[in-house]
């Protein structure tokens, strides 16, 4: 006779994380869909809407900044952070105290809050009692990030590379270590000089690592909202007002729960859309044997 | 193909060495002889990597010289002595193509197009891997990757040496039967001088024509197969060499007998006096159970190996191996052993002593 192997009460065992995800998850994402696709009003009045918040936003200028804003701050500090974080790596001591030393020194800025980071920053770079704002106002410089929107951007980006640069460096780092001896030196053997000794061995053996660093900055970059809120707060104007920024200012500063919600929405879809992408490369790459 | 001199050579890791012991390498001289094929054999940590390490040119000797062809190379870079040298753990290149990776070392030396696609395509040919040209390195199995390395290091024609770290222990069994042969090939056909790198016998002897004994940190004995087998210079070649090795009994020794707890053993030659700590060696090959004659002992156990039987027996606490043939008797009333007076060694403080009026023929 043929045993019965399914049971259905099998199900109560996996309910206590669909109830967990249910309420970390679920509940508010679908609080924000109902949202965008209504008018909402005092008294908790709700109107259908249907994808008129949506449509809305996607022809409104002021989102399409705002991720034109985006999309080149996270470019600009992946081609800073990723060449300088394998640069720090490779020139880091190896083994020994002074390797101990650099790791522990450079973990340093990653624990730190990041409002703390901003408001050091901010700090640092104000040109009346700022050490960096001073000095460079001193040797003549004009540099003010409030008011100049240069300087702005150099300096949101001058932090987050500051920040996040370890991060890409320590990845990089435990990449390096992990390659055996015996490649160093059937390179020598073979003649490799040392820009082929990166090309050929270094680089594709941390391909790996360095595409989880390049996956989570871009990650982290494009969804940044404290750093350069707490120093420029979006300013001057709106020249350093990224998509997080701007979504904070529509929601809560305006209170335009409606469009608000639509863009939450649509900018969740393109970090998923862009990580799903990247990993697919990824992965797609890995099987090729590249 | 060069003659590889090592003049007084010694290494120790640590920089001021204040004794033997701190050695990795203990005080060495010996030639490499041109074209012929040697096998560095001892277990792990007894100093044979080290060498190799120096003769390739990836470690610098604290004391003495290294020469090739009479040419001093002991501070040369590795790149500069010309050698190839196969590691482990296959070391290739993994995003270059199988082609790539046999022709970088040409390239890298500026060689033109032509004639690396030339030699290229007759490494290929040598190592069996023609039709993965076009491959990349990454998808292969480690025995593919093993054969590019090799390959590597034989794509230049002027290598004064080739040097092999252990090269087959990441390889299947019966992939390594093919590897070696298909270097012992390589090696008459092309006549390069080779050091083989590894801790297994079979491997030495069956490779090498030249087999070098190392034991903690020191060159024990250099010899042909043959003369390791049958007359190893030191208690640990007789115990490391061999399947079981070597008995190694303490006796006394008085001219031509010697006296095991009182027992007497024939001695196929007279013996001067000797001091320290005497031992006398037979392999279990030249031992033979018997119901009558020689020493008595407990057999414990019998192992049949197919092609012959090993007999584990006990003479006072003291191991004592016998390898009988696949049709000799063991009975129960056999609780004697004798040994071939012939093939019996006499060793002092672990090193052999050479008989009165010269080695037997």
């Amino acid at each position: 006779m043929q045993q019965k192997t399914t049971n259905h009460k099998a199900w109560f065992l996996v309910l206590p994380v669909l109830v967990l995800v249910a309420f970390s998850a679920v509940i508010p994402l679908m609080t924000v869909v109902n949202y965008s696709v209504q008018d909402t009003f005092g008294n908790n009045q709700f109107f259908w809407a249907g994808l008129e918040w949506f449509q809305e936003m996607l022809s409104d200028e002021r989102m399409w900044n705002a991720l034109q804003r985006q999309l080149m701050f996270s470019g600009i500090i992946l081609a800073i952070e990723i060449p300088l974080g394998i640069f720090v790596a490779l020139n880091m001591p190896k083994s020994g105290f002074w390797s101990s030393f650099c790791l522990v020194v450079m973990s340093l800025p990653l624990l730190i809050p990041w409002n703390v980071v901003g408001t050091i920053w901010q700090i640092f770079g104000r040109v009346d009692i700022g050490l960096l704002g001073h000095t460079l106002e001193a040797l003549g410089i004009d540099y003010n990030y409030t008011q100049d929107t240069i300087s702005a951007w150099i300096t949101i980006i001058v932090m987050d590379v500051w920040h996040w640069t370890s991060l890409v460096a320590l990845l990089a780092f435990a990449g390096l270590k992990s390659i055996p001896d015996a490649y160093y030196q059937a390179a020598r053997i073979d003649q490799a000089n040392r820009w082929k000794v990166f090309r050929f061995i270094e680089l594709p053996k941390m391909m790996g690592v360095l595409m989880i660093a390049i996956l989570l900055r871009f990650m982290d970059s494009f969804m940044i909202y404290t750093e350069p809120f707490v120093v420029t707060g979006g300013g001057p104007g709106n020249a350093t007002t990224l998509l997080s920024i701007d979504l904070v200012k529509m929601a809560l500063g305006q209170f335009d729960l409606g469009p608000a919600a639509a863009f939450s929405l649509m900018y969740f879809l393109v970090i998923l859309l862009i990580s799903w992408v990247f990993y697919t490369v990824m992965v797609n790459l890995d099987k090729k044997g590249m | 193909m060069a003659r590889i001199t090592l003049d007084n050579l010694a290494h120790s890791y640590n920089p001021t060495p204040s004794s033997q012991d701190d050695y990795a390498l203990k005080e060495l001289n010996y030639d490499w002889e041109d074209g012929e094929a040697y096998a560095l054999l001892g277990s792990s940590g007894c100093g044979k990597s080290t060498l190799l390490n120096i003769i390739s040119g990836l470690l610098m000797p604290s004391q003495g010289r290294i020469l090739f062809d009479g040419k001093d190379v002991t501070r040369a870079p590795t790149a500069e002595r010309n050698i190839a040298q196969v590691f482990q753990f296959p070391v290739v290149y993994d995003t270059m193509t199988v082609h790539d990776n046999l022709a970088f070392p040409l390239r890298n030396r500026g060689r033109d197009e032509t004639y690396v696609a030339e030699r290229v395509q007759e490494i290929a040919k040598m190592i069996g891997m023609e039709d993965m040209l076009r491959k990349k390195a990454r998808g292969l199995g480690a025995d593919a990757k093993q054969k590019i390395s090799l390959g590597r290091g034989m794509v230049r024609k002027d290598v004064n040496a080739l040097l092999f770290d252990e090269p087959l222990t990441v390889i299947d069994p019966h992939m390594k039967w093919e590897l070696r042969t298909q270097l012992k090939k390589l090696h008459h056909d092309f006549g390069h001088t080779m050091i083989y790198v590894t801790h297994d016998q079979t491997e030495a002897l069956t490779f090498a024509d030249k087999v070098v004994v190392m034991y903690d940190g020191r060159v024990v004995q250099i010899g042909t197969p043959e003369e390791l087998f049958e007359r190893p210079a030191h208690t640990f070649v007789g115990y490391f060499i061999g399947s079981p090795g070597m008995n190694v009994i303490p006796a006394k020794v008085e001219g031509t007998k010697a006296y095991i707890n009182g027992s007497e053993i024939a001695l196929g030659a007279g013996y001067a006096p000797v001091d320290g700590k005497v031992e006398i060696g037979v392999r279990p090959e030249f031992a033979r159970l018997s119901e009558s004659e020689g020493l008595p002992v407990k057999v414990r156990r019998v192992e049949d190996a197919g092609r012959h039987k090993i007999i584990r027996a006990e003479f006072f606490g003291q191991d004592i191996n016998i390898i009988a043939g696949e049709d000799d008797p063991v009975r129960a009333d056999m609780t004697r052993v004798t040994f071939d007076p012939a093939r019996v060694n006499v060793y002092a403080n672990d090193w052999r002593v050479a008989p009165q009026g010269g080695e037997a023929a």
